[in-house]
């Protein structure tokens, strides 16, 4: 156990892996150890300065044809034989769907433990690693420690701020990219891109969130209004996109993760999946016509009416305000 | 003629799960326990398959006595016989640990051509049990699936990625983990209630499947429970009240600039 050293980070996904790097590197100075990014993919070269210049003193690269398109066996395999042969003892790996696949199949080959979605990792006293996540659906965090290594916990989008890029910033590379890789089990027969917001939700800094209480799609714009009044975006709860598939994304447990600065919810009863996604934000504001839902328990302000109502005088009332001042 | 096995977990029913506040401890002796929502899903699926198809559906959960409630549950949706995996040295077993106990249980119970899982459980959320049994088991991997279809010996799902939908093909015997919105799980009739009382439950305890009790519960276990506290909750609940909704709407407009976080 003792001869596990090290602080990695991999993620398929730029930003996050700039995050995972961010976090990487403080924990690596608790711990008195390196920070390794690993990169797997095919002509990729080009990036390891970048991964440097965000805090990694080492880069691992398998630069390899047969990683171009992500497909999980062929990136699994030279993860596991790269955390074989290296043995770190922290693996910092991005929470996205396939970097949760990843992370727990890795788990399982090299019987180890995996904690996903961790919202804070520390170094205790002891020098022991706390990991917090959310479970029982939003009612409890919970600490763990590890008993083996390596340690691998999975970290989802916008959870640690990357470091400042230093241009200066001198690291080492390792190029393992000759190593044998399995083939997939999976053929990927269809691919169809969806549509993401261009500013991603959890990089805006107001939100206006939209539930049930919206009686038709179009109506959304009303959300938008106000959105665009204070320089936000929408988001939605998950009936909206799951039941009637208005939208492609949603706010909560299982969806996006946000820390605004202001959240309205606005016809969205607060049941603990949705409020899990925003915990963190600054202020949150509730327009309900139900005094007894459960959003008026997380906010600081409530508006007890219809929001087909409130919101659009709350546009106006803003837009006033704003442009006389 | 296929042979399904679906994983359930007995999960807290979390929306009815009650928090001390002085001590911010879960009060979790007393929280009614369920189906984990997606294994429904999991069940109805493999249940519309073998409709189609033909075939047997098999189901499995490892956990307390008392998880027999959410496999009844499971035959009365449709499932043909349960297994229920327990034993008191399980208990405090991490994902590394459960998935040893289910895959040691699965290579007893016998051979499938698919395997299916919730996207994750209601309660921890973790959604490793899946990914894990499909290596444990060397069978391909479909996560996500919200739409499944099967052809001669091939499966063919759609997957719900952060940045695409990606349909993939998979030979079986392979594990799928399907989401919520991949169909709407039925209700069982009173009949197909009573029905289920006649179907089997197996029970088998850890010396049943060789399982030595280093490999399970704490001592198997890589990751380990500190401690579990609700987060605090510390907001202003200030109700803005007036006579019209102007009135109220201009009262909120100018306390949110008031707080500082409009920054236009
Ligand atoms: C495992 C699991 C994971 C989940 N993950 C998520 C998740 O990540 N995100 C998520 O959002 N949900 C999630 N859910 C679903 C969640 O449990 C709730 O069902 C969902 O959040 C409710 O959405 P809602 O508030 O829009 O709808 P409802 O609960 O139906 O609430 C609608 C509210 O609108 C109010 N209203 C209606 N009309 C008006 C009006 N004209 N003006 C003002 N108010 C009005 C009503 O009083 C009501 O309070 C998950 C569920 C499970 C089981
Ligand atoms: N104790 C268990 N018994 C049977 N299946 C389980 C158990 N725990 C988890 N699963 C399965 O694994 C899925 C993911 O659970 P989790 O990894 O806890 O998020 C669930 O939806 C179930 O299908």
């Amino acid at each position: 156990m003792s001869e596990h050293r090290g602080v990695w980070a991999y993620s398929e996904n730029k930003d996050l892996m700039l995050e995972l790097l961010g976090k990487g590197s403080r924990l690596a100075g608790k711990l008195q150890t390196q920070l390794t990014a690993v990169m797997l993919g095919h002509d990729i070269k080009k990036q390891v300065k970048e991964l440097i210049g965000y805090g990694a003193h080492k880069v691992i690269v398998v630069d390899n044809p047969q990683l171009k398109v992500f497909h999980v066996e062929p990136y699994l395999s030279a993860l596991t034989q790269l955390t074989k042969q290296h043995k770190p003892e922290l693996f910092l790996m991005g929470s996205t769907k396939r970097g949760k696949e990843l992370a727990a199949r890795l788990a399982a080959r090299l019987n180890a433990g995996c904690v996903s979605d961790c919202l804070e990792l520390k170094v205790d006293e002891q020098g022991r690693l706390l990991a917090e996540r959310i479970v029982y659906g939003g009612n409890a965090i919970v600490t763990q420690v590890f008993r083996t290594k390596p340690q691998i916990v999975t970290i989802p989008r916008r959870r640690f701020e990357k470091l400042k890029y230093t241009e200066e910033s001198k690291g080492e590379v390792v190029d393992i990219s000759d190593v044998q890789l399995e083939v997939a089990k999976t053929e990927i027969v269809k691919v169809k891109p969806i549509e993401i917001a261009e500013t991603r939700i959890e990089e805006a800094e107001v939100v206006i969130g939209g539930g049930r209480g919206l009686e038709k799609k179009e109506d959304f714009k009303i959300l938008d209004e106000l959105a665009q009044i204070l320089g936000g975006q929408v988001g939605y709860t998950r009936p909206l996109v799951e039941d009637r598939k208005w939208f492609t994304e949603w706010v909560g447990l299982s969806g996006h993760t946000i820390k605004p600065k202001l959240y309205i919810a606005c016809g969205i009863s607060g049941v603990i999946q949705h409020v899990a996604g925003i915990r963190d934000s600054k202020i949150i504001a509730a327009i309900n016509r139900d005094p007894e839902a459960p959003i008026m328990e997380m906010a600081d302000y409530i508006v007890i009416g219809d929001l087909y109502e409130i919101v659009p005088a709350l546009s106006e009332a803003l837009r006033k305000l704003l442009a006389s001042s | 003629m296929v042979r399904i096995l679906v994983c359930v977990k007995q999960a807290i029913d979390v929306s009815q799960l009650k928090v001390d506040s002085a001590t911010r401890r879960l009060i979790i002796a007393d929280a009614p326990k369920k189906i984990s929502d997606f294994d429904k899903n999991a069940l109805e699926e493999a249940i519309r398959i073998k409709e189609k198809l033909g075939g047997e559906v098999l189901t499995v959960t490892t956990g307390p006595e008392d998880a027999k409630t959410t496999l009844r549950e499971a035959l009365a949706m449709g499932a043909d016989k349960a297994y229920l995996i327990n034993d008191s040295i399980f208990e405090n077993s991490d994902t590394l640990a459960t998935s040893y106990v289910l895959a040691e249980a699965i290579k007893k119970i016998g051979a499938f051509d698919i395997i299916l899982c919730g996207e994750a459980s209601i309660d921890s959320f973790s959604a490793q049990i899946g990914p894990r049994l499909a290596e444990r088991l060397g069978i391909p991997l479909i996560t996500y699936a919200r739409k499944l279809s099967l052809e001669g010996d091939t499966v063919t799902a759609e997957r719900g990625l952060e940045d695409c939908s990606e349909t993939v093909r998979a030979k079986m015997p392979v594990l799928v983990t399907v989401t919520k919105e991949i169909n709407e799980p039925r209700t069982p009739s009173y009949m197909a209630i009573m029905k289920a009382f006649k179907k089997e439950i197996v029970i088998w305890k850890a010396a049943d499947l060789n399982i030595p009790s280093e490999k399970v519960g704490e001592a198997g276990s890589a990751v380990q429970v500190l401690d579990v506290l609700a987060p605090k909750v510390e907001r202003k609940k200030i109700v803005i009240k007036g006579e019209t909704a102007m009135e109220i709407a201009e009262k909120l407009a100018k306390t949110l600039i008031q707080e500082g976080i409009i920054v236009r």
